[in-house]
């Protein structure tokens, strides 16, 4: 079942991420230019070798993203496809392209994410009233705009107090062991001077005597919102050979979605990557113990958390414990988001938050990570978390 | 800023539902077919996807499945209610649904409470907030 592992990532790009972006502001089309010329000069291919891309949605044009994007760069593409997965999307992109690759419909694919501002429009629109709340719907005939919106449970950081909340019932809480996770993911941060927080390392009870902002969370234990953007080359085996780095195949996937609001979840502890991770070990023939780093979509501590968890690296109910036995650093016994992730390190805006993650692990198993590099990387597990971890997708990523 | 509360705009399908809190009863949805409850309010149910359901008037009671104390307000219209008893409902039918938590303290909460609903009147709409039971 699924990939035979023959696609790889063969080159990466990424801008530094800062909370204020001073910079020239770029519409999503000149970063997707930007950021495809980055990537392709990191993997040493050239325009004229893609022949495919994976987009989320842009700005510019509220449909035909893929065409809008393959015009303005010149590219003529058999295949094309806009993910609409939250957070998820980016990882969800990368194994869109291994498959079409794999299919033989095409052997370079780009995937982007931009996330610097836009320029300001002269003429600006009145804002949409239906999309005052974010991500949450506002639309007649949305779910969400009758039975959320009404009473407050809008945006994510409700959503996550609330899966949180009932984790600690169930199972017990330690809010040390969840601050841990902010702490060593932020000193993971230190080695990574595109982090917002770089240069400034924090302890557990600066998390816990941070604001709290919905129980349990803390403000340190919730993204930074800031600017950046990413984009990876998704190439056939034979492209592969060609480039500069050492190739970092894609050896399973999975995806899984369940539903928009938490609310309905069937056991809101039980978040949808344990299948898409399964799925992702399963197509692979990797286990979670072959794994040297886990680049885990990190909104949340709690997010983090039951991936830790519903992965498979610990039994359901002991990632308290796990957390607080193992070193979440690069140079630890469990190396995870070892960029700093999305708490540390910040999370881009549009979707871009979610490609941070299989950029870091593609780093780390080229061997690229200074200051930050984990000794003898040959695999990891990336995953992605869109929504109130409404649909989640994993990646196995293994070096030749 | 003056922000609005945003209200319910009640839909063909969910009508019984929002008039049902107006005369302050819970109208719920049950298949026909397969028995499951349904909730929110669809033309299909969720269980089986059979379009033969039929409205019942419930008592509302349930537990609390979750909740938090939004301590900022997760938007600007809740600005003047911080902190937001936000809740997550278990009806005792088995469904659950989006709350608030009225006429408690946020440190008496917890999870497993029994709770009743209260028919909370927020500008037009009729909105199902629920209290300690």
């Amino acid at each position: 079942m699924g990939l035979k592992g023959s696609a790889a990532i063969s080159g990466v790009a990424d801008y530094k991420n800062v909370r204020k972006y001073t910079g020239k502001r770029k519409f999503f089309l000149e970063q997707w230019a930007e950021l495809t010329q980055m990537a392709l000069a990191d993997a040493g291919l050239s325009k004229h070798d893609v022949d495919g891309l994976c987009c989320a949605a842009i700005p510019e044009s509220a449909m035909f993203a893929p065409a809008t994007i393959a015009e303005y760069l010149g590219l003529q593409v058999n295949f094309a496809e806009t993910v609409d997965l939250g957070g998820a999307s980016s990882v969800s992109m990368i194994w869109r392209a291994a498959a079409a690759i794999e299919m033989g419909i095409c052997e370079a694919v780009v995937c982007a994410a931009p996330g610097l501002p836009i320029p300001s429009n002269p003429n600006p629109l009145p804002k949409d009233p239906s999309r005052v709340y974010g991500s949450t719907s506002a639309k007649w005939g949305s779910p969400q705009a009758e039975y959320d919106v009404p009473y407050g449970n809008v945006a994510q950081n409700a959503g996550y107090a609330l899966i949180a909340q009932r984790y600690a019932a169930t199972y017990g809480y330690d809010e040390r062991a969840l601050a841990k996770i902010a702490v060593d993911q932020r000193t993971n941060a230190q080695g990574n001077p595109k982090a917002v927080f770089f240069g400034e390392p924090i302890t557990i009870d600066d998390v816990l005597q941070s604001k709290m902002i919905a129980d349990p969370l803390h403000i340190l234990e919730i993204v930074m919102p800031c600017a950046g953007g990413s984009a990876v080359v998704v190439v056939s085996e034979r492209l592969a050979k060609k480039c500069q780095h050492r190739p970092v195949y894609v050896t399973g996937f999975g995806e899984r979605l369940t539903t928009r609001s938490v609310t309905y979840a069937d056991d809101m502890t039980v978040s949808p990557v344990g299948p898409a991770a399964a799925s992702a070990f399963a197509m692979s023939g990797k286990k979670p113990k072959d794994v040297d780093v886990l680049e885990a979509y990190d909104c949340y501590t709690i997010t983090v958390l039951l991936t830790i968890e519903d992965s498979g690296f610990c039994h359901k109910g002991e990632g308290i414990t796990f957390v607080k036995e193992n070193g979440l650093t690069f140079n630890g016994s469990f190396p995870v988001n070892t960029h700093g992730g999305q708490l540390g390190a910040g999370q881009a805006a549009g979707m871009a938050g979610g490609m941070s993650q299989p950029v870091e692990g593609v780093r780390q198993i080229m061997g690229r990570a200074n200051g930050r590099q984990v000794d003898n990387c040959n695999a990891a597990l990336i995953t992605g978390t869109g929504g109130i971890m409404s649909e989640q997708s994993a990646i196995i990523l293994e070096g030749a | 800023m003056v922000s609005i509360r945003p209200l319910p705009i009640p839909t063909p399908n969910s009508e019984p539902f929002w008039n049902g809190l107006a005369n302050h009863q819970v109208n719920l949805q049950q298949c026909n077919d397969c028995g499951a409850w349904v909730f929110y309010p669809r033309s299909h149910c969720n269980g089986c996807l059979s379009p033969n359901l039929t409205w019942r008037k419930v008592a509302g009671n349930g537990t609390l499945y979750t909740y938090t104390v939004a301590r900022r307000p997760t938007a600007p219209q809740f600005i003047d209610e911080t902190p937001q008893l936000i809740a997550v409902v278990e009806l005792n039918e088995g469904v659950r649904l989006n709350s608030v938590m009225v006429n408690v303290l946020p440190e008496a909460l917890f999870i497993g409470m029994p709770v009743k609903p209260v028919f909370h009147q927020q500008d037009s709409a009729t909105l199902l907030y629920f209290e300690p039971a």
